[in-house]
């Protein structure tokens, strides 16, 4: 635009004449309002008022203005609705006023139990504290009924090193020869809440240890921390009942978490292991509702363990492998306990760490070229173990079994705001459209 | 939906059992109706004939979804939200995943913008053989300046994504309307002090809006329902996301609330729900990285539990990849199993001496195998055997697996591999392997069992091919 114009030199120009308005005149540039001599204050309401008379005088001016010849555009009569010829009468007069309400679900009957994991020296053992489980009357985080105990972070120790994907391995490269070490690091600086040593090891394909070297492994943790533990197999049917029966004796009184029990080994022999040094036992299925009802029941009828002493695992799949599968199988197994299936109204514990078999997790960057860049995989890695983890707490997951400590502050912020327990300057939302971020 | 029978819809239908919707019988018709996978538009007598039309009527009213669809941007690239019938996806799924829309200010240089803009339209991810996108842009009138705010707009509708306008200055909204007339834009938003005049706006232009009252659940109803007795249809609440502390477990509850209620019967608030995941950005968090987490986190929690819609900002593939992978979990149709059609594949151009393997049909085992072979540079024959789309291990423990399906896969793809093959063998998967001896004696060639995961064939390919006779 060649020559800019402001609103007094067009009041000045337009002095001598009696115009008062111009019709048919569209406007095709800018109008710039010098609103000059306002003085230094800045008053918001005077802002707005000012605001609304200026778009006002604008189009008037403009009009005029497009009379003359000057470019002017449709931005000013866009500002200045009320004068605007198109709009038809208005239809909306008043508020019509709504209360909302809504009810709790009524179906919510029954309680999750409440699982203790670790026994302090009050109940024999020697832990610091005793960690709980479950007692939800509602799904996770719902104004139905309060959620009485909040969720809770195990991160993983090996009883060797072993490959990890490199975002996590970095953590704790410097105490992977130490199961002692690694799990007071985890403690220590990563903030859990708990430790579950997987004692892989004893798996006749890999090392093949013996249920001996397993127990002292296990002593070895007991000593260097004092958070509650769970005490993991190698995944091998036919050795893990051995194994596991072995390492919970030589933690006898503590209240371990046994993992697992389930449908492809000897069951019977952890949950007697279980009930003879006292710990829990996880009861783990893969993926099906059905089988995980099983499982429980035999744990209760054929095996006698206590209610109180059963938490389920029914498998986690990482996002973008399956979650769909797991999330579902989550909620629908919680839904039913609230709704008063007492195979199944125990807590859940989630394998999170399966996450990072996803490739987006790992992988440098995706395999396929058509796909956008996957961007630095160390960033990649734990939000996909917080994702899959966070999907499955609001399924009703209350264990999550985790390696990155990214991944796990992350979790504990959410799962932790969302029960009420993180206090916040609150923030004004209101001007988020204003907002530069 | 207000019935929940086949029989009740059945009541609606011809009863001619005509057979003209591809059924056998107007009762398969009416189970369809009601699972939804059948529109009453599929019945061509329901349609065409005059004598229906009052029934037709009446079996869509009963047939809506108890939450409203809302259609939002123009052509192949409009999007629905809404249209759920349920609170938990196992009772029948959830339609029209969440939509992720991301944020540009109408303050950006045209350069930054358009390039913002492009980013957002070409951001693709495959996943079990289609690519994942980002849905639409979200141009937030910073300025507050109508002209720029149109000008904005126009650049952005060029691209063709679809758009909602941000601005609670009704000025701003008409500007972006005046240059975007048929697009479609969702507007944002209506709320106590400007409802009015964006009313009108949405009325005059015959667009969807959303109504807007943070933390304020009568505030929003109150809204809606004005809106909805003035004739306004296409309505979506926003509730206000707050980013941290109380104020978020304040804005999950009102989420739960506002759709319990609505699945629940309560028309008035029965609408899809918009989140703002990107307040995130306006919590205080220092480092760009650790906000972007926060966003992902809030847009995490809000696809699970019931937005339809979101504004977000970060466009990092940390922060892309994982929404959009949770909004295609979330609703993925859990009643059928994700598949791929039965059938030999070829990755590569695979001869007579190359490898054949078999997978399921289920989607993502089939594409990790194919993805995993073909990212090798592996060339060969890949069958995919018609499991009901359940992956190898529990269709082996199922029964969907078994020597008879195998052989009868390669049957019907017309492949022998004692004649279309030298090597006269096939490489199974790993959890597959107790099939071994049965699938020798059925199939009358060589089977070797390959790695548990495809991601060792490659490795196991390198030992064992081609196989010692």
């Amino acid at each position: 635009m060649a020559k800019k114009m402001k609103l007094s030199e067009i009041t000045n120009m337009f002095g001598g004449m009696n115009v008062e308005a111009l019709e048919g005149v569209t406007i095709e540039g800018d109008i710039e309002i010098d609103l000059g001599g306002l003085g230094g204050g800045f008053d918001p309401m005077l802002a707005a008022a000012l605001g609304q008379e200026s778009a006002v005088l604008a189009q008037h001016f403009a009009r005029l203005a497009g009379m003359f010849g000057y470019p002017v555009g449709f931005g000013a009569s866009a500002a200045a609705p009320a004068i605007a010829p198109a709009l038809a009468a208005p239809k909306l007069k008043d508020l019509i006023p709504a209360k909302f309400d809504v009810a709790n679900i009524a179906e919510w009957t029954t309680q999750i139990q409440e699982v203790p994991i670790g026994n302090t020296s009050a109940d024999g053992g020697s832990r610091g504290k005793q960690v709980m489980l479950g007692g939800e009357k509602a799904l996770p985080f719902y104004f139905d009924a309060p959620m009485p105990n909040r969720n809770q972070v195990t991160i993983d120790v090996f009883d060797m090193r072993i490959g990890l994907a490199k975002a996590v391995k970095q953590n704790y490269d410097e105490v992977m020869d130490s199961p002692g070490e690694w799990a007071k690091k985890n403690v220590e600086k990563f903030n859990a809440d708990m430790i579950t040593i997987h004692l892989i090891s004893t798996d006749p394909l890999i090392k093949d240890t013996s249920p001996k070297d397993a127990a002292k492994t296990v002593e070895e943790v007991l000593q260097a921390v004092d958070v509650p533990i769970a005490i993991g197999g190698s995944g091998n049917p036919q050795k893990d009942p051995e194994v596991l029966a072995k390492a919970a004796e030589a933690a006898e009184g503590e209240r371990c978490l046994l993992a697992s029990a389930s449908l492809n080994l000897d069951y019977a022999v952890i949950a007697e292991a279980a009930l003879k040094y006292d710990h829990d036992v996880l009861s783990w299925t893969q993926l099906d509702m059905n089988a995980q009802k099983e499982l429980n029941r035999k744990l209760m009828k054929q095996c006698k363990v206590p209610r109180d002493r059963i938490i389920m695992d029914p498998t986690t799949a990482a996002l973008g492998y399956g979650l769909d599968y797991a999330y579902t199988n989550m909620e629908r197994i919680r839904l039913a306990a609230l709704m008063g299936d007492d195979e199944l109204t125990f807590p859940m514990s989630s394998g999170t760490t399966n996450a990072w078999g996803a490739r987006e997790s790992w992988m440098v960057g995706s395999p396929l070229g058509q796909d956008t860049d996957w961007g630095p995989r160390e960033y990649r890695g734990p939000i996909w173990e917080i994702v899959t983890g966070l999907s499955l707490a609001l399924a009703g997951n209350d264990l999550f079994m985790m390696m990155h400590p990214t991944s796990v502050a992350v979790l504990k912020q959410i799962t932790q705001t969302l029960f009420g327990l993180v206090d916040a300057e609150p923030v004004d939302i209101g001007n988020w459209i204003g907002t530069e971020v | 939906m207000k019935i929940n029978s086949p029989l009740e819809a059945y009541k609606y239908l011809p009863q001619t059992n005509c057979g003209e919707c591809g059924e056998p019988t107007c009762m398969a018709f009416a189970s369809k109706l009601i699972d939804r996978s059948g529109k009453t538009s599929d019945c061509p007598p329901l349609v065409k004939e005059k004598k229906y039309a009052k029934k037709l009527k009446e079996l869509d009213i009963i047939l809506a979804p108890e939450i409203r669809q809302v259609t939002i941007g123009v052509g192949e690239k409009a999007v629905n939200i809404g249209g759920d019938d349920v609170l938990y996806r196992h009772k029948l799924t959830f339609f029209n995943k969440t939509k992720l829309f991301f944020d540009v200010s109408d303050n950006l240089e045209e350069a930054a913008l358009i390039e913002r803009v492009n980013k957002i339209a070409d951001f693709k991810k495959f996943y079990v053989g289609r690519n994942l996108l980002l849905d639409g842009v979200a141009i937030k009138a910073t300025s507050n300046d109508p002209a720029k705010f149109a000008a904005a707009v126009k650049k952005v509708a060029e691209i063709g994504l679809p758009m909602i306008f941000c601005s609670f200055n009704p000025a701003v909204l008409k500007a972006g309307l005046e240059v975007a007339k048929d697009k479609n834009p969702l507007l944002y938003a209506a709320n106590k002090d400007n409802w009015k005049e964006v009313g009108e706006l949405a009325l005059e232009y015959k667009v969807p809006v959303v109504v807007s009252a943070f933390n304020d659940l009568d505030a929003l109803k109150t809204l809606a329902k004005t809106f909805a007795e003035s004739g306004i249809q296409d309505i979506v609440l926003d509730p206000g996301t707050y980013p941290s502390g109380k104020g978020l477990k304040d804005s999950f509850n009102n989420f739960l609330k506002i759709r319990r209620a609505g699945i629940m019967g309560d028309t008035e608030i029965a609408y899809p729900i918009m989140a703002l995941p990107l307040t995130a950005w306006m919590a205080g968090i220092a480092d760009p990285v650790s906000a972007s987490y926060w966003e992902t986190v809030i847009a995490s929690v809000f696809t699970i539990r019931y937005g339809d819609i979101m504004i977000l900002h970060s466009l990092e593939p940390y922060a892309a990849l994982p929404e959009m992978h949770l909004a295609e979990t979330i609703y993925t149709d859990p009643r059928t199993p994700v598949s791929v059609d039965g059938g030999m594949y070829k990755v590569g151009e695979p001869d007579k001496d190359s490898p054949v393997f078999f997978t399921t049909n289920f989607a993502l085992t089939y594409y990790t195998v194919e993805s995993d072979i073909s990212a090798n540079g592996i060339v060969c024959w890949l069958l995919a055997v018609d499991t009901d789309g359940i992956g190898v291990e529990a269709s082996v423990a199922g029964g969907q697996l078994t020597s008879a399906k195998v052989k009868d896969a390669f049957d019907k793809a017309g492949f022998d591999l004692n004649k279309d093959t030298n090597h006269h063998t096939l490489i199974i998967p790993g959890l597959s392997a107790r099939l071994q001896g049965d699938l020798e004696d059925t199939l009358g060639a060589n089977v070797k069992v390959g790695p548990m995961d495809s991601g060792r064939i490659p490795g196991w390919i390198e030992k064992n091919w081609p196989p010692k006779q």
